[in-house]
């Protein structure tokens, strides 16, 4: 019986292309509706996600923000080398610590020359941010303590800056001091703000501290950061360096403390959390569309009911039962937002595919939303389709028959 | 053989109170196996009401009918259903063919609703269709056929269940003379070929010469002197 109205209900389908795919409209813009948001909010996720872990999956940054509470009474200040040795030496876990200074400056090579971020690093650095040198070598300790000026460039500077002329060796003005390009940095794109991580030039600390920006206090390092493994949890350590370092720059009210510490699994989370709300509350905004297509299925369909009076009387008369004339309809409805919830997918798809290229965020597809999706629009042609449906099967055959 | 269809103090009472209307005033009325009865009177007179409820599709207000041996009115909504779905065919003055559907398809609904298996439910609307000599037109929509055309499809869907009684509510009425002497032929040769019994409501008494018994109605009761037994 179920086959037959099947059968019957595509047939009546396949009578009014037109109106079947205005009737579906609704449903199509719901679900694709429904599939874009999802699958363009889970890709920028994924982007976020992966920019954040660039940095590191379970890293700590301790920095020195200019404006540290709203009311900006507390001046932030620095970090010294002993403060790094301390956390190094104190805090269980840890994989590495990576004191930097950074500054910007105009790195110079013939005749061309660019502004840059100049970052002075140690050995820590590279296993904290996970980053690797493409090309060349990476620093030798002697050029950590003596501080001697070579630099390993990114991958923008190298390409804006020397083109194809072979990197290795080369001696690049920046700033005031020359120094020897000892390494090329492997690409790492863009970071979690847009921003161009390659765009970089890294320079031993000590040799940063002394041509870059020179400095004659002790709080010459602009921020640490402290790379966990990755079973440590984030939380205590944060806890434990805020504790040590208040202690050494005698801080006894944490409301001002004059640094910040800041958790990558913690924004990561927070970006997450921020990111999944508005893709549910942009989800449910598209469900609201589903609904209006559902009542734009019952609306078509109690017309539909309306028009073929004389058909569901004949029907009737030549012995069809209220169930079957009930489930035809209901068929037919379910059919029809189906169809529209398909087409919905694939509309949704390409939509996808294309608003994902624009925006550059990666492409995603997720099969269990379309599969809920297609579901969820059977259903609502069940739901919106039984009150026609009911109301043709409930015809008096001999009124139905005489209707004009 | 002669308790085919036994009706007995047939009472239609539409409305209620005041409003009310009597359409029929206690009619009885037989029909046997292999009859053509013919169902005349002007109109209000309640021949369409005494149609429905022999069509099984009416309940009367007051009264018994049996048909073929059941208590129709005992029967309820799905029940009555069924037993049209399985014995009676119906022709209709509008001739009440689904629109954009083939004149084969139209044919196949009935057995459609009886379960019968697309093979076979195929080859019995063709036979059908080629008993009203409509056979090449198969492939045709209701809109493509004229109307004595479109009639002759109603009449092979009626047929097409091998029914034991056909209904036909003026099934001349929408058609010119030509038409309507076809039409009666063809009902006139699947009563007597086939011997289905067949219930006519007409007020052409042209076309009541084909039936071989006339039952006349005027104000909801049978007029006796006007019945014609051929």
């Amino acid at each position: 019986m179920i086959f037959n109205a099947v059968f019957l209900a595509l047939r009546q389908i396949s009578r009014n292309y037109l109106r079947a795919f205005l009737t579906m409209l609704g449903v199509i813009i719901g679900v694709g509706a429904v599939i874009i948001m999802i699958n363009l909010g889970n890709g920028t996720q994924a982007m976020i996600k992966e920019a954040i872990e660039s940095l590191g999956s379970n890293l700590l940054m301790i920095h020195a923000p200019p404006h540290l509470n709203p009311s900006g009474t507390t001046k932030s200040r620095y970090f010294t080398m002993k403060e790094v040795e301390t956390i190094e030496e104190r805090v269980a876990g840890i994989k590495a610590v990576a004191p930097v200074n950074a500054g910007s400056a105009v790195a110079k090579y013939m005749n061309k020359n660019v502004q840059t971020s100049v970052q002075g690093v140690t050995d820590g650095f590279f296993t904290a941010v996970d980053w690797k040198t493409a090309e060349g070598r990476s620093f030798e300790n002697k050029e950590y303590v003596a501080g001697t000026n070579t630099c390993i460039i990114g991958e923008s500077v190298r390409k804006n800056l020397l083109g194809d002329t072979p990197a290795i060796g080369i001696r690049l003005k920046v700033g005031s001091v020359v120094c020897e390009v000892v390494g090329v940095l492997e690409s790492k794109g863009q970071g979690g703000r847009g921003n161009d991580q390659d765009d970089i030039i890294l320079m031993p600390l000590k040799a940063f501290q002394r041509s870059i920006r020179p400095n004659n206090s002790i709080y010459n390092i602009t921020m640490i950061m402290v790379s966990l493994n990755e079973d440590v949890d984030y939380k205590a350590a944060s806890e434990q360096i805020a504790v040590m370092l208040r202690h050494m720059r005698n801080i006894t009210d944490k409301t001002k403390d004059t640094f910040e510490i800041q958790s990558t699994k913690e924004i990561q989370q927070t970006v997450e959390k921020s990111i999944g709300s508005m893709t549910a509350f942009i989800g449910a905004v598209a469900g609201v569309s589903l609904l209006v297509g559902g009542i734009g299925i019952m609306n078509i369909m109690l017309v539909s009911v309306t028009e073929r009076t004389r058909e569901i009387g004949t029907r009737l008369a030549i012995g069809a039962l209220e169930k079957e004339v009930l489930l035809q309809f209901l068929v037919e409805s379910a059919t029809i937002s189906a169809v529209g919830g398909l087409i919905g997918i694939v509309f949704g798809f390409f939509m996808t595919l294309l608003l994902s290229a624009k925006l550059h965020i990666p492409f995603t597809f997720d099969v269990k939303t379309a599969t809920v999706s297609f579901v969820f629009s059977g259903l609502i042609g069940i739901i919106f389709g039984y009150l026609p449906a009911r109301k043709a099967s409930r015809l008096n055959p001999i009124d139905a028959l005489h209707h004009e | 053989m002669s308790d085919f269809i036994k009706l007995r103090n047939i009472v239609k009472v539409y409305g209620s109170g005041e409003n009310s209307f009597l359409a029929l005033k206690g009619i009885d009325l037989d029909i046997n196996v292999g009859e053509f009865v013919a169902l005349m009177g002007p109109s209000g007179s309640g021949k369409s009401t005494m149609a429905n409820i022999l069509g099984c599709l009416d309940k009367a207000t007051k009264g018994s009918y049996f048909f073929n041996g059941v208590d129709v009115f005992s029967l309820n909504r799905n029940e009555t259903a069924l037993l049209r779905r399985n014995y009676i065919g119906f022709i209709f003055q509008g001739f009440n063919l689904l629109a954009r559907t083939t004149a084969l398809e139209n044919v196949e609904l009935p057995l459609l609703y009886r379960g019968v298996p697309k093979k076979q439910r195929h080859e019995r609307a063709r036979q059908a269709l080629d008993m009203v000599g409509l056979l090449e037109w198969g492939k045709h929509t209701s809109a493509q056929l004229s109307g004595g055309q479109q009639q002759r499809v109603a009449i092979a869907r009626a047929i097409a269940s091998n029914p034991l009684f056909l209904l036909a509510d003026e099934p001349t009425g929408n058609l010119d003379t030509k038409r309507s002497v076809e039409i009666m032929e063809i009902l006139s040769n699947l009563n007597k070929q086939l011997g289905i019994t067949i219930l006519m409501v007409t007020h052409e008494p042209d076309m009541a010469q084909y039936a071989s018994r006339e039952v006349h109605f005027r104000d909801g009761e049978i007029n006796t002197a006007e019945a014609v037994l051929r």
